[in-house]
C-alpha cells in the first residue's frame, strides 16, 4: 500500500493518536512509560479476547490461561534451553493457540454461561497446574525467573522501558491493521453472524464449529503473544499474575469498550490499567469506583463506550463506483 | 446467476439406465422417502414422503402441529431425522450439517424471521453468499489481491439481490431497523444470495398484508424462471391455491393427499383436517 494523502486525510484522529502515542514517552518518566507498556499488554489482551467474547460472543473468562501458557513457554524455554525470545514469541503464539484448539474443540458447542462457567475452570486449572510445579519446571509459587531480554540480534537489545514501550504498541498497532482486515472480511462477517444468531448463521452456510474454534484459536494466539512480551519485560513470571481477576479485567475491557469495536478495546483497556495509576490517592476505594463505573456504564451505554459502527464503508464503495443507483 | 443444475443430473441419468427412470430423475428435484422424526415419544413426523417437482412452485400445507416445519428442519439439516432419505441431486442428504446443506444448493428461511439484527442489510445478504465464497483466514488477514476480488464481488451480487428484491435504498440499515414486510424480503434475498438450487420457505407471507403477499407470490414465480424451485410452507389457503403447481398435505405427520391444488381443495380429507368431523363439532356443541 502506497501512503496516499486521502486516507490521512479521512483517518486523521488515528494518526493523531499514533503521533501523540510514539512522542509521548520522551516526554515521561520510567515509571509512566511502564505504565503505558501495561496499558499496551492490556491492549493486546483485551484485542485478543474481543474476537472471542466481542465478535462471536462466546463468555470466555479463562482467558489469562492462554497467556499463562504462552509467558510460561517463553520463560521455560528460554531458561532451560537458551532459546532467544524472538524465536519464541511465534513458538508461545503457537503453543497457546495449540492449547486452545485442544481445550475447546470439545467445549466449543456449549452455550453462553455454560460457556463462561468451563472456561473459568479451564483458566484456573492452568493456574493451578503452574503453582503445583509439574515435573518441577514451571518454579512452583516462585515462578520461572532469569528470562532474557528481547532481542533481534547483535547490540539491538530490548532492555529499557521506552524500548519495550515502542515493542508492545507496534505490536498492537500491527494486531490493529490484522483485526480490522478480518472484521471487513467473510470471516468477521461469519463471526458476528454466529453472534447474531447461531441458527441463522448455520443455515447460511457458515460451518458454526469451525469459526467459534477458529476465534479461540486466534485469541488464544495473541494472548500468548501478549505472554511471550509480558515475560521477557518482568523477566519473571508467576502464576499469581494469571489470576482470575485478571481474567475478569479483560472480559471487562471488552465489555466497557464495545464489544467487537477496536477503538472502544483501547479505550477500555485505558480505562482499566491508567484510571487506576491517575487516581492512585484513592486507591483503597478503587474497586470501588471502578464497579460503581461499572454499573453506571452499563445502564447509561449498554453497548459500551464506543460501540462499533456498522457498514457504511463497504456500501459507500458501491455507491461511487455507480452513481445511478442513488436510490 | 443462478447455476444450471443440470450437470449432476446427467451423471446420475448415466449410472441408472432406463428410460422412464431417466424422465422421473430429471423431474424431481427433491424427494424425501419414509423420513420420521421423533421428539421423545411423540412422532411429529412419520414415514413422510414428499416429492418437489424442478421448475415448479411445491407447497407443504396443513394444520397447526401437524410437522410440516419439522420436515423442513430435518432436509436443511437442523434436526436429526430419526429414519429415512433426504434425496437432493441423487445424493442422500439426512444426517448432514446444515451448511453443508445449503453449500449443495437448498437455502431456507423461517417462519419468525432469523436476520443477523445489529448487521446492516447489505452485509445480510454478503453473508449469505459465505458457502459459496472461500478466502481463508491468512489471505483475510493480509487482504491479499485475491481476497480483495473475491470481497468486491460479493458485494455487487449482494449489491444486486438487494435491488431486485427493492431493498437497495435500506442496504445500510441495520436489518433490525427496516420494516417487517421488508425483513422478510432481505431473508429471501440472504437466501438467494447462497445461489441455490431450492429454495425452502417457512411461511413466508405470515405477517404480511395482502399486498405484501401479493407482490411477494409475484416475485416467487419470477424465480422460477431463473433455474430454481421452491418448496414453500403456508397457512393461507388461496395464497397456496394461487401459486402452487403441486400440493401436499400432512396431518399429525403422516401425507394425507397431494396433487393439483384443484384436487386438494375439494378433497374431503384435507377438508377434515382443516375443519374437522361434522359430528366431532357437534359433540363439542
Amino acid at each position: 500500500m502506497k501512503p496516499n494523502k486521502n486516507i490521512i486525510l479521512k483517518n486523521w484522529p488515528i494518526f493523531i493518536v499514533i503521533i501523540i502515542l510514539s512522542v509521548s514517552p520522551f516526554r515521561m518518566n520510567n515509571y509512566w512509560i511502564d505504565v503505558f507498556f501495561f496499558f499496551g499488554i492490556y491492549a493486546l489482551l483485551g484485542l485478543s479476547l474481543n474476537i472471542v467474547l466481542g465478535e462471536v460472543g462466546l463468555f470466555d473468562l479463562g482467558h489469562m490461561g492462554f497467556m499463562a501458557i504462552g509467558a510460561y513457554t517463553t520463560a521455560i524455554l528460554n531458561t532451560h534451553f537458551g532459546i532467544p525470545i524472538i524465536f519464541l514469541m511465534p513458538v508461545s503464539a503457537l503453543a497457546a493457540a495449540g492449547f486452545a484448539w485442544l481445550v475447546c474443540s470439545p467445549i466449543i458447542h456449549l452455550r453462553g454461561d455454560y460457556l463462561c462457567i468451563v472456561t473459568i475452570g479451564m483458566g484456573e486449572i492452568v493456574r493451578l497446574t503452574l503453582i503445583n510445579n509439574p515435573f518441577g519446571i514451571t518454579g512452583g509459587p516462585n515462578g520461572v525467573f532469569g528470562i532474557d531480554f528481547l532481542s533481534f540480534g547483535g547490540p539491538l537489545v530490548i532492555d529499557s522501558s521506552i524500548e519495550s514501550y515502542f515493542v508492545i504498541w507496534i505490536v498492537v498497532g500491527l494486531t490493529i491493521l490484522a483485526l480490522i482486515n478480518l472484521q471487513r472480511s467473510r470471516i468477521g462477517r461469519a463471526w458476528n453472524c454466529i453472534r447474531e444468531d447461531e441458527i441463522a448463521a448455520e443455515s447460511t452456510g457458515i460451518d458454526v464449529r469451525y469459526y467459534k474454534l477458529l476465534a479461540f484459536v486466534l485469541g488464544a494466539g495473541l494472548a500468548g503473544i501478549a505472554g511471550n512480551i509480558y515475560a521477557s519485560k518482568l523477566m519473571i513470571v508467576s502464576p499469581e499474575s494469571f489470576s482470575f481477576i485478571e481474567s475478569c479485567m479483560l472480559f471487562c475491557i471488552v465489555l466497557i469498550g464495545g464489544m467487537g469495536s477496536i477503538p472502544g478495546i483501547i479505550i477500555g483497556s485505558a480505562a482499566v490499567s491508567l484510571f487506576p495509576e491517575i487516581f492512585r490517592a484513592f486507591a483503597r476505594y478503587r474497586m470501588l469506583i471502578f464497579g460503581a463505573a461499572m454499573v453506571i456504564m452499563m445502564v447509561f451505554r449498554p453497548g459500551g463506550i464506543w460501540p462499533r459502527k456498522r457498514g457504511s464503508v463497504e456500501f459507500k464503495s458501491l455507491l461511487t463506483k455507480a452513481g445511478e443507483d442513488n436510490v | 446467476m443462478f447455476k444450471d443444475s443440470s450437470l449432476n443430473t446427467e451423471k446420475l441419468v448415466e449410472s441408472k439406465p432406463g428410460e422412464e427412470r431417466i424422465k422421473i430423475v430429471q423431474k424431481i428435484a427433491l424427494e424425501t422417502q419414509k423420513l420420521t422424526k421423533k421428539f421423545g415419544g411423540l412422532i411429529a413426523v412419520n414415514n413422510f414422503d414428499l416429492k418437489v417437482n424442478r421448475g415448479e412452485i411445491s407447497s407443504l400445507i396443513g394444520p397447526n402441529g401437524a410437522g410440516k416445519t419439522t420436515v423442513f428442519n430435518v432436509i436443511t439439516g437442523l434436526y436429526q431425522g430419526d429414519g429415512g432419505k433426504v434425496i437432493f441431486k441423487g445424493e442422500d442428504l439426512a444426517g448432514k450439517k446444515p451448511h453443508r446443506i445449503i453449500a449443495k444448493g437448498i437455502a431456507r428461511t423461517f417462519q419468525n424471521i432469523r436476520l443477523f439484527s445489529n448487521m446492516t442489510c447489505l452485509e445480510n445478504v454478503m453473508a449469505g453468499q459465505h458457502c459459496r465464497s472461500k478466502e481463508g483466514t491468512w489471505s483475510s488477514i493480509f487482504r491479499t489481491s485475491y481476497q480483495k476480488k473475491e470481497e468486491s464481488e460479493i458485494r455487487k451480487i449482494a449489491k444486486r439481490l438487494l435491488q431486485r428484491v427493492g431493498l437497495w435504498k435500506f442496504g445500510d440499515e441495520l436489518a433490525k431497523n427496516i420494516a417487517y414486510g421488508n425483513q422478510r424480503m432481505l431473508e429471501i434475498a440472504r437466501a438467494l444470495a447462497s445461489n441455490p438450487d431450492l429454495l425452502i420457505l417457512d411461511e413466508p407471507s405470515s405477517g404480511l398484508n395482502d399486498k405484501e403477499s401479493e407482490d411477494l407470490m409475484k416475485f416467487l414465480k419470477s424465480l422460477l424462471k431463473e433455474n430454481l424451485t421452491i418448496l414453500l410452507i403456508e397457512h393461507h389457503m388461496n395464497v397456496v391455491m394461487g401459486i402452487s403447481d403441486w400440493v401436499t398435505v400432512m396431518d399429525e405427520g403422516k401425507k394425507i393427499a397431494e396433487g393439483v391444488p384443484e384436487d386438494i381443495y375439494h378433497n374431503p380429507l384435507v377438508i377434515e383436517a382443516y375443519l374437522g368431523k361434522e359430528e366431532e363439532e357437534e359433540e363439542e356443541i
